[in-house]
């Protein structure tokens, strides 16, 4: 798909995030704008073998959303990507709505994998890898966990398996906004150099200055993977990437917008 | 009698399975020559991934292989499933993934390792999952017919099984969830399972001496539980003692007493690890410190 309709979809998926955000009066605006460019990339670009009629392929491709509470950026994505109508944002977080507060494999089609305790997706994506080896089927294994989450020591241990696996069909996506919940990543919880330590525990590394850049991420994507290593896209992205009142502000993890404040980024978000 | 141990059996038991189902893989964090898993690494190495000392990522790949069709047996120690638990609740049983957990070194019998690998909350702990089977074979036998069902289940299974060798019984037929009556009786019912079995036949027998007639009935499976057999049994005698190597928190006496919670009116109680953290000492001393020798099963019904 070519670069403008592209940028049309990921506008789109932000519009997207506002309005489930808005409407539940919850949700994680902030780190869901932050890596939209990512997800429209994958499911309308990168990803092989996805269909949203059907999920039975053996060979497709896998996406696990680690940093699970970026639902709505997921959510978003497969809309637009055909797996379920919009009349669903309506359910986002609400008794017996398939768009869970969290990503759930059961309810939600398109959905891979139920996440949102952090650290556990990646692990399972290394699982789904591996299996795809042990199968022999072509999937390549797509997901995205945050710099936040890496905190968590599940996160080396999943890496760490990884590479002793040489699972060169995996692709781990570091959405490195710099915030937490609590504040920055420097005042919750240093990370100190996360790209030496990451590339010390078996990664081949790309790292991409500009996460909210379109080009540079489908470049990243597309890289020819490195036999023998598991790839990890390393994303220099911008919480909040699009609304400006929200851009770069640690509130906006886990607030959702009142009206007055969604129909002013809707503005910003208009084609 | 044959003594084997069930972890011994869980060992052969995966190695039979592994030659009939090529979807079956197993993990283990470096424990395999002590939960056994090293027979089915001998015999398919390529069906055999080691994950390190390192539970929860076990448990979570187990979840991502079992996702491309594989059917994975995850392997460590029991204490380890609370290590793990946010893996096997989150990643496992949350989107009901077809995972095997087969739990070696369980209870007090552990032994010398002492109290911070004496896992007595292990059941409790997986009872509480929706969704999730709850094996605890009394025997070898019983064992190989837990992993094979384990198997056939679409889901996640939990299987317990324990260090020491214990006594193989001849084959009974098995159903999951359903319970076992080893001897029908009137006079009061034991409940047990695992290989508290071989201390509650001894009890029996003493029992008989001093002019009893207790039946005994085994559960293989803890979840789904046999509520029927065990409202049956405690309506027909009336008085009613749970036996396990497990905290009486959680495990099968609470299985019991919500069954037959609100039938009847019956004398109760909950023979097992009173609350309290194990220790170290030799496997035979622990169940008598804690009151789980055949002999002190039966004083403890005797007194009721």
């Amino acid at each position: 798909m070519d670069l403008v309709k592209l940028q049309d979809v990921c506008r789109q998926v932000r519009r997207d995030i506002i309005i489930m955000t808005n409407k539940a009066g919850a949700g994680h605006p902030g780190g869901s704008l932050s890596i939209v460019e990512t997800l429209v990339s994958l499911y309308f670009d990168v990803m092989q073998g996805i269909d949203p009629k059907n999920d039975k392929n053996p060979d497709r491709d896998r996406f696990v959303l680690s940093k699970g509470h970026a639902a709505p950026a997921l959510y978003g994505t497969l809309c637009e990507r055909g797996y379920f109508g919009r009349e669903e944002f309506d359910g986002f977080r609400q008794l017996h709505g398939i768009l869970q507060g969290h990503p759930d494999v059961k309810k939600c089609p398109g959905v891979d994998a139920s996440t949102g305790s952090l650290g556990q997706g990646i692990s399972i994506a290394v699982g789904m890898a591996l299996g795809a080896k042990h199968t022999g089927s072509k999937a390549h294994v797509y997901t995205i966990i945050g710099d936040g989450e890496s905190d968590e020591g599940m996160v080396w241990e999943a890496s760490m398996a990884a590479a002793h696996y040489k699972l060169d069909n995996l692709t781990v996506i570091l959405d490195h906004n710099g915030m937490q919940i609590d504040g920055t990543n420097d005042q919750v919880m240093s990370l100190g150099d996360v790209k030496a330590k990451f590339a010390a525990f078996g990664y081949d590394i790309i790292e991409v200055a500009d996460g909210n850049d379109l080009q540079q991420v489908l470049d990243a994507l597309h890289a020819p993977a490195c036999p023998g290593k598991p790839r990890m896209i390393l994303l220099h992205t911008l919480k909040g990437k699009g609304v400006s009142f929200m851009e770069g502000q640690v509130g906006w993890h886990g607030k959702a917008p009142n009206d007055e404040q969604a129909a002013q980024a809707l503005k910003e978000l208009e084609g | 009698m044959e003594k084997k141990s069930i972890r011994v059996a869980y060992g052969e038991s995966l190695v039979k399975l592994g030659a009939e189902n090529e979807k079956v893989v197993v993990l283990d964090a470096d424990l395999a020559q002590a939960t056994m898993t090293k027979d089915f690494k001998a015999a398919y190495p390529n069906r055999f991934y080691d994950c390190g000392i390192a539970e929860a990522n076990m448990v979570d790949m187990a979840a991502g292989m079992s996702t491309m069709g594989l059917i994975p047996f995850c392997s460590t120690f029991a204490v380890f499933a609370g290590r793990s638990y946010d893996q096997i609740r989150n990643g496992v049983c949350y989107p009901q993934f077809n995972v095997k957990f087969g739990f070696s070194h369980a209870g007090i019998t552990l032994g010398e390792d002492g109290g911070s690998h004496q896992a007595i909350e292990d059941l409790a702990l997986m009872r509480v999952l929706p969704g999730m089977t709850v094996f605890v074979p009394s025997d070898a036998n019983e064992c190989e017919q837990c992993v094979r069902a384990a198997a056939e289940i679409n889901g996640p299974v939990y299987i317990r099984t324990a260090r020491l060798p214990s006594p193989v019984y001849d084959p009974r037929p098995f159903e999951v969830g359903k319970g076992t009556v080893i001897r029908d009786g009137k006079d009061c019912v034991i409940f047990t399972c695992g290989i508290m079995l071989e201390h509650t036949l001894e009890a029996v027998e003493i029992l008989k001496g001093a002019g009893l007639d207790p039946a005994l009935v085994s559960f293989h499976t803890l979840k789904p539980f046999d509520k029927q057999l065990a409202c049956e049994y405690a309506a027909k005698c009336g008085r009613v003692f749970t036996v396990e190597e497990h905290s009486i928190i959680g495990g099968l006496g609470d299985a019991v007493a919500d069954a037959i919670c609100g039938t009847g009116s019956f004398t109760f109680k909950k023979i097992g690890i009173n609350d309290l953290f194990g220790q170290s000492g030799k496997p035979a001393a622990l169940l008598k410190e804690y009151g789980l020798t055949g002999p002190q099963i039966a004083e403890t019904i005797l007194r009721a």
